[in-house]
């Protein structure tokens, strides 16, 4: 393997992911991710002059939808709220976001 | 903390603005929700699964968002990609349901426009669509339920509430080069675009609900003291974002207190934190609010649920057309068609259907030999009231009837002004000491003891004779 990955950026990413993870499942995730980089090295040796960059596979463009209200699709409150550990007032809760001063 | 005048000569503010505002569609961005966040009874009645973020929720974007936005885009000059796309921003905050909000990172609808200000060109470096995340409420629970899921909710426990009405609403961002060099040009900025989003009827602009948000990047550059006029040559290395300004007046303050307290510390040799602020509009001051170390990484990437929108030059071209005279140009055609002056036209145009009533009601005014800055004048003063529903013609017949005076004898009105002067000796010793505004009451009492209409012009000279008496 010639990617390597540091602990850094393990925690960097498991961060960004907002998962909280173990010394031990840091270490298989090196593994993965190392891996997962040489696979991408492994692409970028494909010669790709004269291919058009896409960020899509579909060949769909302009799929858009008239400004009509469904009210069919829309739930109920109660059905909204149905999945929610708490609620309060019709509102879903969450701990104080402490966030102003 | 207030910018002394050493400090305003010393240093230029650099500033540049970002203006958020909630499209008025009926449906929201990406799902056949309503929109309507505001009118809404109760929280949560408005979302499906796309708006809450569950598996399977499919977007679709709204086409009417984005030909608003490109209408916006082209009001302001702005260059339209032709084909642009939707991208997903990641980050986690409970207000927004899926951990990623759909916006626009490289290829927003409009780009490279401009805005003209008093105080010089603002340049408009690009228009993106986005969703709205929902609404959070920060509450300390008072009463609960004993029952069902309020039962984990202690009193007294601090918690914030999500509604979701909002989540998905369709939202514009209109994001300006530095270009702005005082307070004041800011709040002039700000308040012509709302006043174009207005008059093109896509917004409601509600600051005080939240449906038009104003930030301000904010930095100081030194003043060239050989040269004070030379323009900057180059931007400060750091800047300073305060958010969540929601009125003109906050901004201005914001901006004037962030060049007082700037100025102290480049004063001492130091660069302001790069940082983002907070408003606090009670104590009129900004403050820091600590941000996540990485909350910048939002790792952009093109959103695979929504295909790239594509316009041909015909279809951009065909918006154009459709494109109303704007209300700076319209003001300007007045002055020279109508002599309808700047001041007053500025204030009258509000919407695209009053517009144009007035402007009928400026062509009768012009035939029947009346002056329209002079009816446009009445209207400001609301000495006649009148609205679109009303036809022009009797508008400016009314106007004729109250500007018609009557045939009344010098003697008269002067036995009433005599009368009046004699009855209000207070305002008389108050005329005499200087206080010239009295004036207004004399014609007022005048006018009514008389019980006909005179000449204000004739009334006033004739008062003042007596006065002077
Ligand atoms: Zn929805």
């Amino acid at each position: 393997m010639s990617n390597k990955i540091t602990t850094a950026q393990i925690k960097h990413i498991a961060d960004l992911a907002s998962i909280p993870i173990s010394e031990k499942e840091e270490n298989s995730l090196r593994d993965a991710f190392e891996e997962t980089l040489d696979v991408i090295s492994e692409l970028q040796s494909v010669d790709v002059t004269g291919v058009e960059p896409t960020h899509q596979v579909t060949g769909f463009e302009n799929v858009l939808r008239e400004d009509i209200v469904n009210e069919e699709n829309m739930f109920s409150q109660a059905d909204a709220l149905k999945n929610s550990k708490h609620t309060y007032d019709g509102y879903f809760v969450v701990p104080r976001i402490i966030d102003e001063k | 903390m207030k910018t002394d005048n050493t400090n305003k000569n010393k240093y230029s503010l650099v500033c540049g603005l970002e203006i958020h505002a909630e499209l008025k569609t009926n449906s929201k961005l990406f799902c056949g929700c309503k929109n309507d966040p505001f009118g809404a009874e109760k929280p949560n009645i408005y979302t499906c699964p796309t708006c809450l973020g569950m598996p399977g929720g499919s977007p679709v974007a709204n086409k009417k968002a984005i030909e608003w936005t490109i209408k916006v885009g082209l009001a302001l000059g702005c260059k339209i990609n032709l084909f642009s796309k939707f991208d997903r921003k990641n980050y986690f905050y409970p207000d927004l349901p899926k951990s990623y909000q759909i916006s626009q990172y490289d290829l927003p609808f409009c780009y490279d426009g401009v805005l003209e200000t008093s105080f010089g060109p603002v340049g408009i470096t690009r228009i993106h669509l986005e969703e709205d995340t929902g609404k959070l409420l920060h509450k300390t629970i008072e009463k609960v339920n004993s029952a069902g899921r309020e039962a984990g909710l202690g009193h007294g426990k601090q918690v914030s509430l999500i509604d979701f009405n909002r989540s998905s609403v369709p939202l514009m961002e209109i994001v300006t080069e530095p270009d702005i060099h005082s307070a004041e040009q800011a709040k002039e900025y700000a308040k012509e675009i709302r006043k174009i989003l207005k008059y093109l009827d896509v917004a409601d602009c509600d600051m005080d609900q939240g449906g038009m948000r104003l930030e301000a990047n904010i930095s100081l550059a030194p003043i060239d003291k050989n040269n004070p006029s030379s323009k900057l040559s180059k931007l400060p290395n750091y800047k300073v974002e305060v958010k969540n300004i929601n009125s003109f007046r906050f901004m201005e303050q914001a901006i004037d207190f962030e060049m007082g307290r700037q100025a102290e510390i480049l004063n001492d040799g130091k660069v302001p934190t790069q940082e983002t602020r907070g408003w606090n509009s009670v104590k009129s001051i900004t403050f820091s609010q600590r941000t996540k170390e990485d909350s910048e990484d939002y790792r952009y990437f093109p959103d695979p649920d929504l295909p790239p929108i594509r316009y041909s030059r015909e279809n951009i071209e065909a918006m154009r057309a459709e494109l109303p005279e704007l209300p700076a140009q319209k003001s300007k055609r007045w002055a020279t068609e109508y002599g309808v002056e700047e001041r007053y036209s500025k204030q009258l145009i509000s919407h695209e259907i009053f517009a144009n009533w007035l402007e009928e009601s400026f062509k009768i005014c012009v035939k029947e030999k009346i002056e329209p800055n002079k009816f446009a004048g009445a209207l400001i003063n609301k000495n006649i009231r009148v609205s679109h529903v009303m036809s022009s013609i009797i508008a400016v017949e009314e106007f004729k009837k109250l500007s018609q005076t009557d045939e009344v004898a010098d003697d008269e009105i002067i036995s009433v002004i005599t009368d009046v002067i004699s009855q209000n000796n207070d305002a008389v010793i108050k005329f005499k000491s200087g206080d010239t505004k009295v004036i207004g009451f004399f014609i007022g009492q005048t006018m009514r003891k008389l019980g006909k209409k005179v000449d204000n012009k004739k009334l006033g000279e004739l008062l003042l004779n007596e006065l002077k008496k």
